[in-house]
C-alpha cells in the first residue's frame, strides 16, 4: 500500500508516486494548470481593481480561487485531524457551521451597535457553541465507540433545525462595516480577509504541531488504537480533542461564511461541504482509514476542488451541473491514487526500466 | 424479552437489534393510538406510511446489504433521482412502460458495477467513489431537465393509478361513506423485495458470505471467499435496488425533479442503524431495516400529530431518536462484549 519505500529522486519517480503523499494533488493542480493554459491563458491574470468601498484590492480567477476556498480549507484542517484519529469522517461540520453562525449572528443582532467588541464575543461564543457540539459528537466517537460517520449523523439530520430554531425561525441580516471586512476586504489590504484568516488557522496549526506532540500523537492512535493506548496515551482524549479542534474550525467557517453573505440562511449556509471537506482530505492523500496524514495535503486539495469548480464556471457550464464533471474528475484522480493502480504501473516502470539498464535499477534498488 | 439462560440458543448480536427495534416501534405506535388517536387508529395509516416510503424502503434493504459487507454506498438517494428523472423524460418521448423498466434497471446496474468495480477491484475507498457516484447523478439530473417534469403517458397513469383495495382494513369516513384500504403497487415491490432480500441473506451463499466478509474480511479470505467478488456483487444489488427505487419513486409521485429524493442517503442508512445494521459490518437484518424505516417515519407522524408544528421539531426529534437508538446499540453491544470477555 505505502510503498514510497523506494527513495529516489529523479523525475521519473514522481510518477511512481516518489513525491508520496503529495502525488496525486501535485498531479492534479498541474493537469487543471495545463488545461487551463491551453484553453484560455488570461485565466491566470491577476489585476488591481478598486471596490464599492473605494479600496484597491486585487482581482483575478486565481485570487476567487483563493477566496471562496477559505471555508473549505479551514474545514479540511479540522476533518484530516478527525480522520488521522478517528479513522472515519464527520459528516455534521455543514450542519454545525449553521449552529456556529446562528450563534454568531444572535450575539451580534442583541446589541443595538456592532462594534468590535461585540464582534470578537459572537466570535468567541460561536467557537465555544461549536467546541460544545464538537464535543458531543466526540465523546459518542471516542467513549461510546461508535463509527464517527454514524455519530455525527445525529448532527448531520438535525443541526441545521436547530440553527433555525436558534434565530427563532427566521434568516436575519447583519449589517456593519466589520462583518463587511471579515467577509471581503480590509480597507488598506488588497488580500480578501478570509485567505488572511486561513493563513492565519494554517500557521496557528503548524505552531501547535511544533510545540506539542499532537501530531504523533494522533498518528499513533489513528495507526493502531490498542497499541497506542498499551504505549500510555490517551486515546480517548486524542479523539475527543480532534473532534474540538475540528469545532474551532467549524466556527471561524462558519463565521467566515455568514460575514461574506451578511446574513444566516440555516438552510444553504456551506450547503453540502461536508462532502467537499472529505473530498479535500482523500484528494489531499490522506488515508481515510485514519493514521499518517498531511494537513497541507487536505488544504491543496481544498483549494483543487474550488480550482475545478471555478474552471467549470469560466467555461459556462451552469452552477447545477457543475457537480456532475466533478465527479468525472474525482474519479479519474481516486483512480490514479488507487494502491492497485500504482503497483501496476511501478511493475511496468520496473520491467521497463529492467529492460532497458539493469545496472540502474540495481542501484535504485540499494538506495 | 427473551433471556439467555444458557438452555437456549442465544440471540445474536443481529437478532437482538432487531428485536429491540421492533419492540420499540410497537410500543411506540401502540402509545401513539392511545394518546393521540386520531388517524392512528386506522389502518390507512400504515398503509400511507408504506405508499409514501415504499422507494425508501427499497433503497435501504440495498444499502442494509452493502453495510453488512463493511462499506457505504452513498449515491443510493441520487440515483433514484436520476432514474425518476431520466425515466420520465423517456415515457414523455414515447416510450413504452416496459422500455422504462429496463431503463430504471439499466441505470442503476450500471452504476452499481461501476462502483462495485472501482471499489472492490481497485480498491478505492467506498466513501470517495460513491460520493463521486452522488455527485455525477445529481449532476446529470440536472444536465437532464432543471425544471420539474410531470410524466404525460396514458398507459402509465393508468398504472400508477391502479390501487389495491381491501375493504375490510378500510373505515368509515365521517360523511358516511366507506373508505376501504388502499395501497400502491410499490408497495407490494417493496414487500417483495423485503422477503426476496431476506431469504437471500439468510439462507443463500452469497447472503451468508456479506456477513462473512464484514464480519472479517481475512478470515473470510481464509474460509475460500471470493472476497472482491462478493463485495463487487453487494454494490450491484445496491445500486439494481436504487434503480427499482427510483421506478417506485417515479409512481409514488408521478414527476421528475432535480431536488427529488434529497437526503434520501442518510435516511436510508439511519433506517438501517435503526435496524441494527452495524457500519462496521457483519451484522444487520433486513426485517429490522424494514422495521427501522417504519420507526423514522412514524416519529414524523407522531411529531406532527402532537402539534409541534413549528418546521424545526420533525428533524430534531429525528436526530434526537437516532442519538438514542445508536447509544442504545453500543451500551448492549459493549455490555456483551464484557459479558463474552468474562465467560
Amino acid at each position: 500500500m505505502k510503498d514510497n519505500t523506494k527513495k529516489s529522486f529523479d523525475i521519473k519517480s514522481i510518477f511512481r508516486g516518489g513525491l508520496g503523499q503529495l502525488t496525486i494533488p501535485i498531479i492534479a493542480i498541474a493537469l487543471l494548470v495545463i488545461f487551463n493554459l491551453i484553453r484560455d491563458p488570461s485565466f491566470f491574470s491577476i489585476g488591481f481593481s478598486s471596490n464599492n468601498e473605494g479600496n484597491t484590492v486585487l482581482e483575478g480567477n486565481l485570487i476567487s480561487i483563493i477566496n471562496s476556498a477559505s471555508e473549505l480549507a479551514v474545514l479540511a484542517i479540522g476533518m484530516t485531524l478527525v480522520t488521522a484519529a478517528c479513522g472515519g469522517q464527520d459528516i455534521s461540520v455543514g450542519a454545525a457551521a449553521a449552529i456556529a453562525g446562528s450563534a454568531f449572528v444572535k450575539v451580534l443582532k442583541s446589541g443595538s451597535e456592532i462594534g468590535a467588541g461585540t464582534v470578537i464575543a459572537a466570535f468567541v461564543l460561536a467557537c465555544v457553541v461549536a467546541m460544545i457540539f464538537g464535543a458531543f459528537n466526540g465523546t459518542l466517537v471516542a467513549v461510546f465507540k461508535i463509527q464517527p460517520m454514524i455519530a455525527t449523523l445525529i448532527l448531520y439530520t438535525c443541526g441545521r433545525s436547530i440553527a433555525y430554531w436558534i434565530n427563532g425561525g427566521a434568516t436575519p441580516t447583519v449589517s456593519s462595516p466589520i462583518i463587511t471586512a471579515i467577509g471581503s476586504f480590509i480597507p488598506g489590504i488588497p488580500v480578501p480577509t478570509p485567505v488572511i484568516i486561513v493563513i492565519v488557522m494554517i500557521v496557528l496549526f503548524k505552531l501547535l504541531f511544533r510545540f506539542t506532540s499532537l501530531e504523533l500523537l494522533t498518528q499513533s492512535v489513528g495507526i493502531n488504537g490498542s497499541a497506542a493506548r498499551l504505549n500510555g496515551i490517551n486515546t480517548t482524549f486524542i479523539k475527543l480533542l480532534s473532534f474540538i479542534f475540528l469545532g474551532i474550525c467549524v466556527a471561524v467557517a462558519g463565521c467566515i461564511g455568514v460575514s461574506r453573505l451578511g446574513l444566516i440562511n440555516h438552510e444553504t449556509l456551506l450547503l453540502d461541504i461536508e462532502m467537499d471537506a472529505i473530498l479535500a482530505v482523500a484528494i489531499g492523500g490522506n488515508n481515510l482509514g485514519g493514521g499518517r496524514f498531511k494537513i497541507s495535503g487536505s488544504i491543496l486539495g481544498a483549494y483543487i476542488i474550488q480550482m475545478l469548480t471555478i474552471t467549470l464556471y469560466a467555461m459556462k457550464v451552469p452552477s447545477t451541473d457543475v457537480k456532475a464533471y466533478k465527479a468525472i474528475v474525482i474519479v479519474i484522480l481516486v483512480v490514479i491514487g488507487s494502491p492497485v493502480v500504482k503497483q501496476k504501473f511501478n511493475r511496468f516502470m520496473t520491467q521497463l526500466q529492467m529492460k532497458k539498464n539493469q545496472t540502474a535499477v540495481k542501484e535504485g534498488g540499494k538506495a | 424479552m427473551k433471556k439467555n439462560n444458557g438452555f437456549r440458543e442465544p440471540l445474536t448480536d443481529t437478532q437482538l437489534l432487531m428485536t429491540i427495534t421492533i419492540c420499540i416501534f410497537i410500543a411506540m405506535y401502540g402509545l401513539a393510538m392511545i394518546f393521540l388517536q386520531g388517524g392512528f387508529l386506522h389502518v390507512q395509516q400504515v398503509f400511507d406510511l408504506l405508499n409514501d416510503n415504499a422507494s425508501l424502503i427499497i433503497v435501504s434493504c440495498g444499502l442494509t446489504i452493502v453495510m453488512i459487507g463493511g462499506g457505504i454506498d452513498i449515491s443510493v438517494g441520487a440515483v433514484t433521482s436520476l432514474t425518476v428523472m431520466s425515466c420520465v423524460l423517456y415515457l414523455n418521448n414515447g416510450g413504452s412502460i416496459f422500455g422504462s423498466i429496463l431503463l430504471a434497471l439499466g441505470i442503476g446496474l450500471a452504476f452499481g458495477i461501476i462502483q462495485g468495480a472501482l471499489i472492490s477491484y481497485l480498491e478505492i475507498q467506498p466513501f470517495i467513489v460513491t460520493l463521486a457516484g452522488m455527485f455525477f447523478a445529481r449532476g446529470f439530473t440536472t444536465i437532464l431537465s432543471v425544471n420539474p417534469q410531470k410524466v404525460d403517458h396514458e398507459a402509465f397513469n393508468k398504472l400508477r393509478e391502479t390501487k389495491i383495495e381491501i375493504d375490510w382494513l378500510g373505515y368509515t369516513a365521517k360523511n358516511g361513506t366507506r373508505i376501504p384500504g388502499r395501497m400502491e403497487l410499490g408497495v407490494i415491490v417493496a414487500l417483495v423485495i423485503v422477503v426476496l432480500v431476506f431469504i437471500l441473506l439468510q439462507y443463500f451463499k452469497p447472503g451468508r458470505e456479506f456477513y462473512a466478509i464484514g464480519g472479517n474480511q481475512t478470515s473470510a479470505l481464509m474460509l475460500g471467499i471470493n472476497v472482491k467478488r462478493t463485495r463487487f456483487l453487494s454494490y450491484v444489488i445496491c445500486g439494481l435496488l436504487s434503480g427499482i427505487s427510483g421506478y417506485v419513486f417515479m409512481m409514488h409521485t408521478g414527476a421528475g425533479n432535480a431536488t427529488n429524493a434529497a437526503g434520501m442517503e442518510m435516511n436510508a442508512i439511519a433506517s438501517s442503524i435503526i435496524g441494527g445494521t452495524l457500519l462496521t459490518g457483519g451484522v444487520g437484518n433486513v426485517a429490522g431495516t424494514f422495521f427501522g424505516t417504519m420507526t423514522l417515519t412514524t416519529i414524523k407522524k407522531i411529531v406532527v400529530a402532537s402539534g409541534l408544528n413549528d418546521p424545526w421539531w420533525q428533524s430534531i426529534t429525528t436526530g434526537g431518536m437516532l442519538c438514542f437508538f445508536i447509544l442504545l446499540q453500543s451500551v448492549v453491544l459493549s455490555r456483551r462484549e464484557k459479558k463474552k470477555k468474562a465467560s
